[in-house]
C-alpha cells in the first residue's frame, strides 16, 4: 500500500522534470533554429507549457494556501503575459520588415 | 526534485543569454531577453521551494509583472522611437 505523500510526490516530480525538459528543448530551439520566427515558435510555445507544468509541481507541493494562491496567480499571469509578448513581438518584427527564412538559405 | 528543476531552468537560461549576445537581430535578443524573464520567475519560485521559503514567489509575482511591461515598452520604443506617443492611423 502505497501512501497518498509518495503519490503526490511522484507526480510533483515528474511534473517538475518535464517542465524543465520543455524548458531546455526552449533554449535549444532559440540557440539552434535558423530565423527569427522559427526561433518565436520554439520559445514561445515551450514557455507557457514549461512554467505550466513548473507550477502545477509545485502546486502539489504547497504548504499552505498562501503559497497555493500564490502560485495559481503566478500561472494566469504567465499564461495571460506570454502569449501576448509573444504575438506582440511577432507583429512587431513583420511590421518592421524581417524577412521569412526559405529552406535552402543560410541561417540568420 | 526541485533541484533537478533549478538546475533545467538555470540550462535554459544559458542557451537564452547564448542567443541574447549572438542573436544577429534586435528582436531575437528581446525574445531572448523575454524568455530569460519567464526563466527567472520559475527559478525564484523554484529557488523558495528548495530552501524552504515560500514567501520568495511574492518577488516571483513582481518579476513576471515586471518583465512583461518591460518587453511591451522596449517594442513601443523601437516603434515610435520614444516611449509616450498616441498611435497613429495605422492599425497595428
Amino acid at each position: 500500500m502505497v501512501s497518498a505523500g509518495v503519490v503526490l510526490d511522484l507526480v510533483s516530480a515528474g511534473l517538475l522534470v518535464a517542465g524543465g525538459l520543455f524548458a531546455v528543448s526552449g533554449g535549444l530551439g532559440l540557440l539552434r533554429l535558423p530565423d527569427f520566427y522559427t526561433r518565436v515558435h520554439a520559445v514561445g510555445l515551450t514557455d507557457s507549457a514549461g512554467a505550466g507544468l513548473i507550477l502545477l509541481g509545485l502546486l502539489l507541493q504547497a504548504p499552505d494556501w498562501a503559497t497555493a494562491v500564490r502560485l495559481v496567480l503566478i500561472l494566469l499571469f504567465l499564461l495571460l503575459t506570454g502569449p501576448t509578448a509573444t504575438q506582440a513581438l511577432a507583429q512587431a518584427a513583420r511590421r518592421d520588415g524581417v524577412k521569412i527564412w526559405l529552406d535552402g538559405e543560410p541561417e540568420r | 526534485m526541485f533541484l533537478a528543476g533549478m538546475v533545467a531552468v538555470l540550462v535554459a537560461m544559458v542557451l537564452a543569454l547564448a542567443r541574447a549576445f549572438l542573436g544577429p537581430g534586435l528582436y531575437d535578443r528581446i525574445l531572448a531577453i523575454n524568455m530569460v524573464g519567464t526563466k527567472t520567475v520559475l527559478f525564484i519560485a523554484v529557488g523558495g521551494f528548495l530552501f524552504g521559503r515560500p514567501a520568495f514567489l511574492d518577488i516571483g509575482l513582481f518579476y513576471a509583472l515586471v518583465n512583461f511591461v518591460a518587453t511591451v515598452a522596449v517594442l513601443r520604443l523601437t516603434h515610435y522611437r520614444e516611449l509616450g506617443v498616441l498611435p497613429r492611423e495605422e492599425p497595428w
